[in-house]
């Protein structure tokens, strides 16, 4: 098993969690949880799981951060307003 | 020293210190949108710990093809379950930031805790449900 990728995208998605809820900027928050989701999805590959992978990476990052922008533009952009 | 022996739970690991991250952001922001991406890492890390489960060392993608024997592929079943699940934390996920927009329109805000106070009295509430 190759563990140094796996370990790398590990450490990579822990990050993007932590900062994805850190974020003041709601906008920026969803930019950073639509990397999370491709982090996830190549994660998925090194699962030996390419079905997970393809749905992830389609309906995780994208239909998810549409929503996710159409909502952030239609309310505020600012978590602490 | 072998070094692979270290990381061979990392997976579970990771998935759980995935679910405390998501689980803070869902008990500690106000904000119902950081609610909602603390959820969706919460989502996730199930699913890699469900997926982690059904994982063989050094296996083949559950695909039927030549030369590779079925003992030699990672368990199908988790991934079939949790492609059903991706699919249906994208549902909750719509309705969930649907909800937002209505809460968004009637409060003007979407911080949880200014909604809460500016329910004093549930039963001046009325029939929600009638008004639309």
């Amino acid at each position: 098993m190759n563990w140094t990728v796996n370990l790398l995208l590990m450490l990579f998605l822990l990050a993007t969690a932590v900062v994805a809820i850190t974020l003041k900027d709601l906008l920026a928050a969803v930019v950073v949880f639509s990397a999370y989701s491709l982090m996830m999805a190549m994660l998925w590959t090194q699962l030996r799981a390419p079905d997970l992978a393809l749905t992830e990476a389609a309906v995780g990052a994208g239909v998810t951060t549409v929503l996710f922008i159409i909502v952030v533009y239609r309310t505020v952009r600012r978590e602490d307003r | 020293m072998n070094f692979s022996r270290m990381f061979h739970n990392l997976n579970y690991v990771v998935s759980v210190l995935l679910f405390l991250i998501g689980l803070y952001a869902v008990t500690v922001k106000p904000n119902l949108i950081k609610k909602l991406i603390g959820l969706n890492i919460m989502e996730t890390s199930v699913f890699l710990f469900i997926v982690s489960i059904g994982m063989v060392e050094s296996g083949q993608a559950p695909i039927v093809t030549e030369g590779v024997k079925t003992s030699q592929m990672v368990n199908p079943i988790p991934q079939a379950l949790i492609l059903t699940g991706i699919v249906v934390a994208v549902s909750t996920t719509a309705v969930a930031l649907s909800l937002c927009l209505r809460l968004h329109e009637r409060y003007g805000t979407l911080n949880s805790d200014e909604i809460l106070a500016s329910i004093t009295d549930v039963s001046q509430l009325g029939r929600p449900w009638e008004e639309f």
